[in-house]
This record gives C-alpha cells, sequence and structure tokens, in this order.
C-alpha cells in the first residue's frame, strides 16, 4: 500500500475509541472522589470533635477527677490508669512477642510444630478483642484471683496484641537478607551471636514500628478492658498494679452513654487527647520506619 | 501479606538519610505545634467554671486526712449517683481510694457476699435470700443504712401529651407480659399507635422493685413483660424513651432530672388523684405506689477492720441531707436521719481516738497505723 | 587433609557450632517458651469458652439455642435463648456496612493503585494506615451523637428512624473498615506483575480496562481476602455497635430497626455483674463460642485464599 502525502492523517481517536477514553478519563474523577470520600467523613469528624472539646480542654481538664458535674468532670484517673496499663502491658508482651518472633524465624526447625505455631498466631491475630476480654475475665480476674486489676487489664491486653507484634516482627525478621547471616556464620559466629549482633539490629527498626502500632491498638482499647470489669467511678490516683482502674478510651465510652448533651463536650476533649497520642504514636511508627530503615 | 521489597538500594545509601529531610521537619513540627496549641486551649476553656455544688458537711472530729486504704462500692445503678457524689466530695478531704460500679442491685450483693466489696449499694431491701446466701459464706452481720428516697419515675417522650396521668392499673397494663399492645388498648380515646416499652433488667433493684410493685402488687401472678427494650443502663433507656414519641420506660427519679427537658414524668392517680414525681410528694408520702428507700449494706466486720470504710460511711450519713437532693433523689426526714447516724456511733471511736470503753472492737488489721485525733 | 569426624565427636562439633556458651541453649530454651505462650493463649481461649458453653447447654437445649428464633435474656422468668437474633443482627451490621465500605474501599485501592500520581499515593497511602488506627470508642461517639441526629433523622424523617438503629452504626462501620480493606486490596493490586498491565496498555485498552478488566481479575483473590478481613473485623467490633445500634434482639435485616449484635450482648453481660455459675455468665460463653467459630472461619478462609494467591505468582 503507498503512503501518499497528500491528506494529513489525523491521529485523534474517534468513534468507539474516543468514548472508551473519555469513559477513562471521567473514571479517574469518579475514583478519587470516591477515594476522598472517606478521608473527607473522618477530616469533618475531627472538626466536629475539636469544635465541641476545644472549650473543655485544658490542664485542670487533664488534672481534675470525673464527676457528676460536666463542668468538673476530668480525665485525671483514666490518663494514669491507661499509663498504668500500657507501662506493664509493654513489659509483659513485647520482649515476649519479640523473642517468639525471633524463634520463629531463627531457630525453629521446619517441622510440624513451627508451622502450628505460626498458623496458631495467624488465627489469633484475627481473633476478636472482646473474646481476649472474656477470656481474661475467666483467667486473670476470676481464676487466679487477679480481680479488676491493672494487672489483669494489661494481661489481658498483653494476650490481645501478642499475635500482632509477632507477626510484625516475624515480617521485620525476614526482611534482614540472608547474606549477613551467612557472612556471621561464616566468620564463625554462633547463631545466636548472629541473631543478636546483626539479626535483631538490622531488624529493630521493623520491630519497633510493629510494637509502637501494636501499643497504639491497646491504648485505645475499650471491649477487653470492660468486660474485665474497668468500669467504675475512680477518684484517685492509681499507685499499685493491683489497683482498679479505668483508661481513657472506657471514661469516653462513660461520657458518651449519658443522656442530655452535658458531656459532649467532655467526651469531645478526650477524644482530642486520645487522638492527639495514638496519632502521636503512629507517626513516631512511621517515622522511625522511614529514617532507619536499612533493608 | 508481604510484597517483595527491591534490596538493590543505590550505593552509599546507607550513609544516607532516606526521608526528604525538610518535608519530614515540616510534618514534625506541624504535629507539635497542633498538640502544644491543644493545651494552649486552656487558656480559653471553659472547664472548672459553673456551678460547683453545695457544701459537704466534713465533721471536724474525724481525722479524714490521715485516713488510708481503698474503699470498694458497687450495685444499684440507681444508688450510683449518690454513692458517686459522696466518693467525689470524699476523695476532697481524704486520700482513701474510693471506687464505685453500678453492676446492677442484684450484681452488687452478689459481690457483697463473695466478700469482694465493702459497700453494696441497693435500691431495694436486701432479700431473706440473700440474706442466707451470705451466711453461707460466714457473713452474717449485715448492717443496713437508708440514705434517701427515690420517686422511682415512669417516663414518656415529650410529645406524649396523652398518658400524663395513669392508674396503677393503667401502668399494669402497659408493663404486664402479655399486656396492652397499643395506647387504644388502655384508653379509647388514646391514640392507636403501638407502644415502644423500656424497661431495666433482672439484675436491677428498681426492675425488682417496680416488679413488686406494679406487676405483682396489682396481679400476684402476671409477670413482668420482656418484649420491649431491656438494659441495665439507666442512661439507654432515657435515650430511648427520649427519642421515640410511643416510648415508656422507668427509672430512678436522679436518671429523669438528669435528662431534663428530653422525657416527661408521669403522674401516677393512686386513689388521690394525679401525683406527680416531685420532691415534695416523695418527701410527704403522696406518691405512691412508686416511692421506695434506697440503701446500702455493710458488714460490722468491715467497719471495724477498715476504718477508712468506717469513715466513709460516717461521712455519707452526715451528708444525707445534703448529697442525694443534690443528685436528684429525696432527702429522708431529718429524724430518719439521725436514726441512720445513730447507727455507726458506737464504732466512731476507733476514728476519732475516744475510747469510752463502752465498744470492745475485734483485732485491729489495719494498713497505716493507728490514727490520731486532730 | 581435612579431619572427619565421626559419631560422638561429629555431633559434639555441630552442638559447638551452634551453642558456642551453655547460656545460650538456655537462651534458646526461653525463646521456645514464649513460642509456646501462643499455644497456651489458644488454649486457654478454647478452654475458657468451650468450657462454660458446656455448662449453658446442661441448662438450655441445643435445639432451642440453634433453631429458636427469640433471645431473651434479661427478664425471668421466661427467658429465651435462641441464638438466631443475635447472629443477625450481626449479619445486618455486616450487610449495610459492607454495601458502603466495598465499593468506596476498592475505588479508593484502584485510584491509588492505578491512577495516583505516586507522589499522591505517597501521601494517601499513610493517611490511610493512619486512619485505620482510629479508636472505635472515637466512631461509636460520632454514631450516636452524630450520625442519628445530624444525618440519618434529617434525612429520612424522624418517625422512620429510631435512636438506636442498625445503619448509624453500619455508617460508622464502614467508615472504620474503609481504610483496611483499602489498604489491603491496594496491596493485592500492586503486586501483580507490570507485565500484565504494558501488554494491556500495548494493545490499546484505557487505563479504566487495565484497572477493571485486568488487575481487578489477576488480584482478585486479594481482593476477596481482603474483603473476608474487613467483615471478620466487622463481626468481632463492639463499641460501636454496643453503643448505637441497641440492645434489642432483633431477627431482621431491616437496616432501620434497633437491633443486638452477638458482640453487644456480651458487652451488655459484662457491664452488669454476672455471677458465676448462673445462666447469665454462661450465655456469655456461649455468644463468644459462636463469635469465636464465626471469625475463626472468615480467617481460615482469608488465608487460604492468601496463600493460594502467594502460589500463583511464584
Amino acid at each position: 500500500m503507498a503512503l501518499t502525502a497528500s491528506e494529513p492523517v489525523s491521529l485523534k481517536a474517534t468513534g468507539a475509541v474516543a468514548r472508551r477514553q473519555a469513559v477513562s478519563r471521567a473514571s479517574r474523577w469518579v475514583l478519587l472522589v470516591a477515594t476522598l470520600l472517606g478521608v473527607s467523613v473522618l477530616v469533618f469528624l475531627a472538626y466536629d470533635t475539636v469544635r465541641n472539646g476545644w472549650n473543655v480542654l485544658s490542664w485542670d481538664f487533664l488534672t481534675s477527677y470525673p464527676s457528676r458535674r460536666a463542668a468538673f468532670a476530668g480525665l485525671r484517673s483514666s490518663v494514669l490508669g491507661t499509663a498504668w496499663v500500657m507501662v506493664f502491658t509493654i513489659v509483659i508482651a513485647i520482649p515476649m512477642a519479640v523473642a517468639t518472633a525471633v524463634y520463629i524465624e531463627e531457630f525453629a526447625p521446619k517441622n510440624w510444630f513451627t508451622r502450628l505455631v505460626r498458623l496458631n498466631i495467624a488465627n489469633l491475630a484475627g481473633v476478636p478483642s472482646i473474646i481476649y476480654g472474656i477470656v481474661g475475665l475467666a483467667v486473670f480476674v476470676r481464676m487466679l484471683g487477679l480481680g479488676p486489676s491493672i494487672l489483669a487489664g494489661a494481661l489481658t491486653l498483653a494476650l490481645m496484641i501478642l499475635p500482632m507484634t509477632v507477626i510484625a516482627s516475624s515480617e521485620a525478621i525476614r526482611q534482614v537478607p540472608p547474606s549477613i547471616r551467612d557472612g556471621s556464620l561464616a566468620l564463625g559466629a554462633t547463631q545466636w551471636q548472629t541473631v543478636w549482633f546483626h539479626v535483631l539490629p538490622g531488624a529493630m527498626p521493623g520491630i519497633m514500628t510493629g510494637t509502637i502500632l501494636s501499643i497504639a491498638r491497646a491504648a485505645g482499647e475499650t471491649a477487653a478492658l470492660i468486660m474485665i470489669g474497668a468500669f467504675a467511678f475512680i477518684a484517685f490516683d492509681n499507685t499499685s498494679p493491683f489497683d482498679d482502674f479505668t483508661t481513657v478510651p472506657i471514661q469516653i465510652y462513660n461520657w458518651t452513654i449519658r443522656p442530655g448533651d452535658a458531656f459532649r463536650g467532655n467526651a469531645s476533649a478526650g477524644i482530642m487527647v486520645l487522638m492527639v497520642a495514638i496519632v502521636g504514636m503512629n507517626l513516631i511508627a512511621v517515622l522511625i520506619r522511614e529514617r532507619f530503615r536499612r533493608y | 501479606m508481604t510484597r517483595a521489597k527491591p534490596h538493590h538500594l543505590p550505593r552509599g545509601a546507607h550513609l544516607r538519610s532516606p526521608i526528604h529531610g525538610r518535608r519530614t521537619r515540616v510534618v514534625i513540627l506541624g504535629f507539635l505545634a497542633s498538640a502544644v496549641s491543644l493545651l494552649a486551649a486552656g487558656c480559653g476553656s471553659a472547664f472548672g467554671t459553673g456551678q460547683p455544688g453545695p457544701e459537704s458537711i466534713v465533721d471536724p472530729n474525724i481525722a479524714y486526712e490521715s485516713a488510708r486504704g481503698s474503699v470498694r462500692i458497687d450495685g444499684s445503678s440507681t444508688v450510683f449517683p449518690i454513692s458517686e457524689a459522696v466518693a467525689e466530695e470524699f476523695s476532697k478531704v481524704s486520700r482513701v481510694r474510693v471506687n464505685v460500679g453500678f453492676s446492677g442491685t442484684g450484681g452488687g450483693i452478689e459481690k457483697f457476699c463473695r466478700g469482694d466489696i465493702d459497700i453494696s449499694n441497693a435500691s431495694r431491701p436486701i432479700k431473706p435470700g440473700e440474706l442466707e446466701r451470705c451466711a453461707d459464706h460466714g457473713i452474717n452481720d449485715v448492717m443496713e443504712f437508708q440514705v434517701a428516697i427515690d420517686a422511682l419515675t415512669v417516663v414518656i417522650n415529650p410529645e406524649n401529651s396523652w398518658a400524663a396521668c395513669m392508674t396503677p392499673d393503667e401502668l399494669h397494663e402497659i408493663f404486664r407480659d402479655g399486656g396492652a399492645r397499643t395506647w387504644r388498648d388502655i384508653r379509647p380515646e388514646w391514640p392507636a399507635d403501638s407502644i415502644t416499652v423500656y424497661y431495666p433488667g433482672a439484675d436491677s433493684g428498681t426492675f425488682d422493685y417496680f416488679n413488686e410493685a406494679i406487676i405483682h402488687g396489682v396481679d400476684k401472678e402476671a409477670d413482668h413483660r420482656s418484649d420491649g427494650t431491656g438494659s441495665e443502663d439507666d442512661n439507654i433507656l432515657a435515650r430511648g424513651v427520649a427519642s421515640d414519641r410511643n416510648a415508656i420506660g422507668y427509672f430512678g427519679i436522679a436518671y429523669f432530672s438528669e435528662a431534663g427537658s428530653t422525657i416527661r414524668a408521669v403522674e401516677v392517680d393512686d386513689g388521690e388523684g394525679c401525683i406527680a414525681p416531685t420532691y415534695e410528694n416523695a418527701y410527704s408520702g403522696r406518691y405512691t405506689p412508686l416511692s421506695r428507700p434506697l440503701f446500702i449494706y455493710t458488714r460490722e466486720h468491715i467497719i471495724t477492720e477498715k476504718p477508712q470504710v468506717l469513715a466513709f460511711i460516717k461521712f455519707y450519713l452526715d451528708n444525707l441531707g445534703v448529697l442525694p437532693a443534690d443528685v436528684g433523689y429525696v432527702t429522708m426526714p431529718e429524724a430518719d436521719i439521725e436514726e441512720q447516724q445513730h447507727i455507726v456511733e458506737p464504732f466512731l471511736h476507733t476514728i476519732t481516738g475516744d475510747d469510752d470503753g463502752s465498744y470492745r472492737p475485734g483485732p485491729w488489721q489495719g494498713e497505716e497505723g493507728r490514727w490520731l485525733r486532730r | 587433609m581435612a579431619e572427619t569426624l565421626e559419631g560422638q565427636q561429629l555431633s559434639e562439633a555441630l552442638r559447638k557450632r551452634r551453642f558456642r556458651h551453655p547460656g545460650e541453649q538456655l537462651i534458646v530454651g526461653l525463646l521456645v517458651a514464649c513460642a509456646t505462650v501462643s499455644l497456651l493463649t489458644t488454649a486457654a481461649i478454647v478452654v475458657a469458652l468451650f468450657g462454660e458453653t458446656v455448662a449453658f447447654f446442661r441448662d438450655v437445649s441445643l435445639f432451642e439455642f440453634f433453631f429458636g428464633t427469640k433471645w431473651q435474656a434479661l427478664i425471668p422468668p421466661n427467658e429465651q435463648f435462641g441464638i438466631w437474633p443475635l447472629v443477625a443482627g450481626t449479619a445486618n451490621v455486616v450487610l449495610w456496612s459492607m454495601i458502603f465500605a466495598l465499593p468506596l474501599g476498592l475505588a479508593a485501592a484502584i485510584y491509588l493503585s492505578e491512577y495516583a500520581h505516586p507522589r499522591t499515593r505517597k501521601i494517601l497511602k499513610p493517611i490511610l494506615e493512619a486512619l485505620a488506627g482510629v479508636p472505635t470508642v472515637v466512631y461509636a461517639f460520632f454514631a450516636l451523637t452524630f450520625v442519628t441526629e445530624d444525618v440519618l433523622r434529617p434525612v429520612l424523617g424522624d418517625d422512620r428512624v429510631p435512636f438506636f438503629n442498625s445503619l448509624s452504626a453500619s455508617l460508622m462501620l464502614a467508615v472504620m473498615i474503609l481504610p483496611t480493606i483499602a489498604s489491603v486490596s491496594e496491596d493485592a493490586m500492586a503486586n501483580v506483575p507490570r507485565e500484565l498491565r504494558e501488554g494491556a496498555y500495548g494493545l490499546g485498552a484505557t487505563r479504566l480496562e487495565v484497572a477493571f478488566r485486568v488487575v481487578v481479575p489477576a488480584a482478585l483473590s486479594g481482593i476477596i481476602a481482603a474483603v473476608l478481613l474487613g467483615i471478620s473485623r466487622v463481626v468481632g467490633e463492639t463499641m460501636i455497635v454496643a453503643v448505637a445500634a441497641g440492645s434489642t434482639p432483633n431477627l431482621t435485616l431491616d437496616p432501620l430497626a434497633t437491633i443486638q449484635t452477638m458482640t453487644g450482648y456480651m458487652l451488655q453481660v459484662g457491664l452488669g455483674d454476672a455471677a458465676r455459675g448462673t445462666i447469665n455468665y454462661t450465655s456469655l460463653f456461649a455468644v463468644g463460642s459462636t463469635l469465636f467459630v464465626f471469625t475463626f472461619m472468615l480467617n481460615v478462609a482469608a488465608q487460604l485464599i492468601v496463600g493460594r494467591f502467594r502460589e500463583a505468582y511464584e
């Protein structure tokens, strides 16, 4: 077929092709709107919270005990309760989770037992938090006789975040290239020395990220702690792990369900405090992941 | 789900910070700025302003500020607001750790009989069967204190203009098992809309009392209805009634006061005309049959072994004329209050330091040494 | 000439290579102990749940539990323990939350994976992941104070919308689960090899067609796993439904009905004090066992699908 230069050939699409392209171009905006829809709902909720809670938030609010009068009801006992529970949860859960991950990834022989442990952890990660709550009630509160104490709460939360922390740590350890291990072993180190001096430091950013995300999850947990009995009116500072306690999410729940609008400002201010803490933790986790990632 | 990450980073990558330095700094600064400004919001905050409430009565002979230890309280959600108020005021004068739960009257008495708590809130008297169960656990020195009068309030929605006054028989018809389905079933001139019924659960003393007074009180064989919305949480009942034109429910008068104008009280006609659940009507005894006493229970053993519990109860009793009314309940007559206060008088010397020998306490097992008289 | 080791000497040398100091063996022993804690946890869950569930079925017949259509556990003496109203309540919120979350979540995933500029993606994806960390009590607060009063009632009318309804909880659940569905689906789509897309583009397909006819089918098992994960989380969610959906067991899928989910009932029992040995206490565990079985099946299904998906591309 001869090419003639008599007529300029237009490359513009026509007919069916043009239609398809137009639809595709339109779809970009449809999908963008859909994506932003969820985000904008949350932005609006954040705005509404700040609007309601701005007037209530203050240093006095953070240092006052709950009260029957909304103007005087503060977060003091719940902030302390949260702090106490989180410290114990971290101490109990994190070393155990990292140790489990190290064992599974580095030391465990590739047999049925290891497969079972892995599968088991994957399943535990999907168990609802309220189930951990009733297990905590049956085992820690009733059977071990700890009562609705900080320790019982910490043990319950530790069980809850153990699987997700193990999974995150396992992933981080897996990211360390095999060459690191091989090099260390080739130079005569034992397996443990390899793990301790090379693998763990390499995986540490990922482990810390996963840990902080798990802690943020535990800090926001309500249902499990309500199930073990942490719902009373608390008007004192916690000084022992055997104390009764309440936490910030539970206090927010308490104010949410009171009738009328009296406590709306308090609940909103409490949400602001909780969100600052949790978003802060998430931000730190992401920053650590980005800043220190080696592999 | 792992994604395969590329392991080939450019040479020297480990020497360079992988994040865009300036953007990160901006984000962090922005976050810190907003966090700080939240606290700075305290400057313009309205928190802490408003009516602080009545002054509580503090007996100068009791060394409240040297009291130590803990007091555990649980039980009725009806009595909870009073105990909460007492705990709140008490913690201003004392460092004793008080906590108050609201598992329900039945639940509270169970815990009390197991020895899990020191004081049990109850919106009905303890039953003989419960006293027996306490005795089974070795507890046979239960002490009862009446703390207030409740005008158990039946509530309807503000838009309900027809059912503002009802007889106990009509209430019985609404709340009994197999009872009225629509308002018209009660009185033919009322609308034919179906009634939405709200009620507390079996753990609640309020339920027990209403069951006795209105259900069994009219017909011994009847049962309480169970096809409406039940909840142990009085707040949920209040919200439910406030939001539904055809709703009806009941709870202690304190929850009615707290709910304000979102719900309306039903006046009860027990033969003397329509009597509203007001302070005066309950105090004078005209609001029948739904006036009831509210109680707290403890043990003689506990108040002798734990001075801080005794101090708390003393504080509670001293303020029976002030705090129950502050939260919306009805104060008992002066004479009845004094009668309650007399109950603890023989024990008071353990916390004032006076020993007139009229009472011999058991072996003292306190937590932080003897108190001193101020 | 290298010395070869036999028998006793061989195993001795191998052991020395693994553990130079006896302390190291101890450390590894500790690690094993930690790993077994996870197995003990599952054992504790199973024993705690099923032990009390067995006690429950001494008082309530299996027939009533599995075939009864009324659940009334509050008012004696006529308690009934048919599980279906609670299961229906859970199904109700799952249905209505997925109706909103699925299209929006997938749209977000497709946009991020196929359309977004890498820099946009770098901003939006962390935001999406951060949103997944919002505590559920926050959503509960909004469902109760905002959604019903300021959204549903003005739109649908005061009479049609009871204060406690499934729709307000479902809408908040959808917002809660959207980041998870979007994030996991987007991961699945990112794993689809570039060559598949490039082949399609090379044949003249538009971006939309590549997204829906090439990438989504290729990532389908990952997307399905994401959906199952989302459903599992909604099934297990407690605070939002307990606060906003109500505490009236109701056998219906009507979004404007007041209902009670399995988790809502469990929280209700937990808030009161159910004494050990009473049927109230054991019913808590019976419902808990049912919940556990449901989420377990969903998670196993998700894992199986992910497993199959992994094989296809490795």
